[in-house]
C-alpha cells in the first residue's frame, strides 16, 4: 500500500547527507550532543523527546524514542506520564485560547 | 498463622502440584521448557533458531560471530589470566522468571551439585592457587537460587578460608524463605557480596519479568539486607544489583543507570545499595522463547550484531573465568554451560581440571555471544567497554 510513511526509511535517516554531507555531520554531531548525560540525564532527556514526538506526532519520533526510553531504562508508566504530559499541554494550549474566545464573546454580548 | 509468619514465604519447590494447580485459574504462569518438555529446551534447536535468521549488520555483515571477532583484530579467542571462578550449583530454583537463560525452575530437582563435585571444585581451586602467577580472586556462585543447594555454606566456607572474594548470586526472594532468613548476617560476617537480580527499580517491570509480587518481596529483602550492613559503601558487605531489560532492547548506561537507581530507591524505599550491573539479556533458553512468541527475535539479533563494539572484546567474561556445571563439566561461561557448549579441553570433569590445558584453550562461540559484544558490553560483572 502507498503511504507517506515508510517504517523502514528511519534506518535511512543517515542518507540524508547525501544532498549535504556538512550540513548532515553537523546536524547529528549536535544531536548526538544533546541526549549525552548532562544537567538532565540522558534518560530525562528521551523522556521529554518522547513528549514532543507525540507533539509533533512524528511516527519515526514515536518508534524511536518507545526503545530509547526503554533502553534509557525508563519503564511503561513513566513513558505514559511523559505523553500525558504533551497530551496536557496540548489540550490546555486549545483551552487557554477559550479565555480569548470569552472577551471576545463578551465584547459582542449584551 | 501468627503475624510474624506473614514475614515469611512458603518455599515452592518439588511441588508437581503446584505445576498443575498453576494452570487452572489466574495469570498463566511461566513455567521451566523443561517441565513443559518443549522442542525449544534442546539447545540443537536454540541454535536452529538463531542460525536460521538472516543477519547483514556488524564488521563483516555475515552474521558468523567469530568471522566479527577476526575482523576486529582477534583471529583466535584466546584466555586471559583466570580470575574468576564460577560454579552453577544447580538449577533449582524458587521463581520461574520469564527471560531465564538456565530454564531453572521449582521443578529442576534433579540437577543439583554433589558434595563429590564441590570437593573436586575446591581441590581445582587449589590446584589455580598454587600456580606462581594465580590471578584467581573470586569464586562467583550462581544457579537456579545457588543458597537452594545443600553444600552451599560449606562451599562458601571453604572459599572464605582460602582468602577468595565469594558472590552470591541471589534472587532476593530466597531471603525470605524461613529455612535461609540467616543468610543476610550470615553473608555479612564472611563478607560475601550479594548479587541481586532486579530488572527495574519500579514495580511494573519486576513484576513482568519475574513474576507479581517479586517487586514487594525484593523490597523486603533489600531491607533486610541493609539492615545486616549491605550496601552502605563497607567492601566487606558489598550489594550489587543486577538489572536485565523488560523486553527486546539493550541494557541502558551502566553508570547513568546506577545514579538513578540509587536516588530512587533511597526516596522511594529507604532503600541503599552499592552498585548496578547492566546486563543484556541473552537470545537463548526462555528469552528465546519470549522473542520466538513475539516474532522478534531477527530484530533482537540485528540490534545486538549492530551494536557490536569490538572494544568489549578485551573485556569479554569467558577469557577470564571458569564456569563449572552443576554435574562438574566445564565451560567457557555459564551461557555456553547452559548451551551444552563444553570447553575445548581434553577433560571432561573438573576432578580432573589442568590449568595449563586450560590456558591453552580456544574459546567456543556461537550467535548468542552477540549478546556479550553489544554496546557498552555485558557480562556477569557488568559492562565491558
Amino acid at each position: 500500500m502507498e503511504t507517506y510513511y515508510k517504517p523502514e526509511d528511519l534506518a535511512k535517516f543517515g542518507n540524508i547527507a547525501e544532498g549535504s554531507q556538512p550540513l548532515a555531520d553537523a546536524f547529528f554531531s549536535y544531536y548526538g550532543q544533546v541526549f549525552e548525560d548532562g544537567a538532565l540525564s540522558a534518560r530525562e532527556k528521551a523522556l521529554i523527546a518522547l513528549a514532543v514526538a507525540h507533539t509533533v506526532q512524528c511516527p519515526y519520533c514515536i518508534d524511536a524514542y518507545t526503545s530509547e526510553s526503554l533502553e534509557k531504562g525508563a519503564d511503561l508508566e513513566q513513558m505514559t506520564e511523559a505523553v500525558h504530559v504533551a497530551c496536557a499541554i496540548r489540550g490546555g494550549a486549545s483551552l487557554v485560547h477559550g479565555v480569548q474566545m470569552l472577551e471576545h464573546a463578551k465584547a459582542k454580548m449584551m | 498463622m501468627s503475624s510474624a509468619d506473614t514475614d515469611f514465604i512458603d518455599l515452592k519447590v518439588l511441588s508437581r502440584e503446584l505445576l498443575l494447580d498453576s494452570t487452572d485459574v489466574g495469570p498463566k504462569r511461566t513455567t521451566s521448557l523443561h517441565a513443559r518438555r518443549t522442542p525449544l529446551a534442546e539447545p540443537a534447536a536454540q541454535f536452529r533458531a538463531l542460525n536460521a535468521v538472516d543477519l547483514s549488520g556488524g564488521p563483516t555483515g555475515t552474521g558468523a560471530f567469530d568471522a566479527d571477532l577476526a575482523a576486529s583484530g582477534w583471529p583466535a579467542l584466546t584466555p586471559a589470566p583466570l580470575e574468576i571462578f564460577q560454579i552453577n550449583v544447580g538449577k533449582l530454583c524458587n521463581m520461574t522468571c520469564r527471560h531465564c537463560h538456565v530454564d531453572s525452575g521449582p521443578d529442576r530437582t534433579e540437577e543439583n551439585m554433589h558434595r563429590d563435585a564441590v570437593d573436586a571444585c575446591l581441590a581445582a581451586i587449589d590446584q589455580i592457587m598454587a600456580a606462581p602467577d594465580s590471578a584467581l580472586h573470586t569464586v562467583d556462585l550462581t544457579g537456579g537460587a545457588p543458597e537452594l543447594n545443600p553444600h552451599f555454606e560449606y562451599l562458601v566456607d571453604e572459599c572464605v578460608a582460602r582468602g577468595l572474594h565469594v558472590i552470591d548470586r541471589c534472587n532476593l526472594t530466597i531471603l525470605l524463605v524461613r529455612r535461609y532468613q540467616h543468610l543476610p548476617e550470615w553473608f555479612a560476617e564472611r563478607g560475601v557480596e550479594v548479587a541481586c537480580s532486579l530488572p527495574h527499580y519500579r514495580k511494573l517491570g519486576t513484576d513482568a519479568q519475574r513474576g507479581d509480587g517479586t517487586y514487594e518481596k525484593s523490597i523486603k529483602a533489600l531491607h533486610r539486607l541493609n539492615e545486616a550492613g549491605y550496601g552502605q559503601g563497607d567492601p566487606k558487605r558489598v550489594l550489587t544489583l543486577v538489572t536485565n531489560p523488560v523486553g527486546a532492547f539493550l541494557a541502558g548506561n551502566q553508570a547513568s543507570l546506577e545514579d538513578e537507581w540509587k536516588a530512587a530507591l533511597a526516596k522511594n524505599h529507604d532503600v541503599t545499595f552499592d552498585r548496578l550491573f547492566a546486563l543484556n539479556n541473552m537470545p537463548m533458553s526462555r528469552y528465546l522463547e519470549w522473542l520466538l512468541e513475539k516474532d522478534m527475535t531477527e530484530a533482537y539479533l540485528e540490534r545486538l550484531v549492530n551494536a557490536f563494539n569490538p572494544a568489549t572484546i578485551d573485556g569479554l567474561m569467558c577469557r577470564n573465568t571458569i564456569s563449572v556445571s552443576w554435574d562438574g563439566r566445564m565451560f567457557d561461561c555459564d551461557f555456553n554451560q547452559q548451551l551444552e557448549m563444553d570447553a575445548a579441553i581434553p577433560f571432561t570433569h573438573i576432578a580432573d581440571f589442568n590449568l595449563d590445558a586450560w590456558q591453552a584453550r580456544q574459546i567456543r562461540t556461537a550467535r548468542h555471544c552477540y549478546g556479550c559484544t553489544a554496546g557498552s558490553g555485558s557480562s556477569c560483572g557488568g559492562a565491558t567497554a
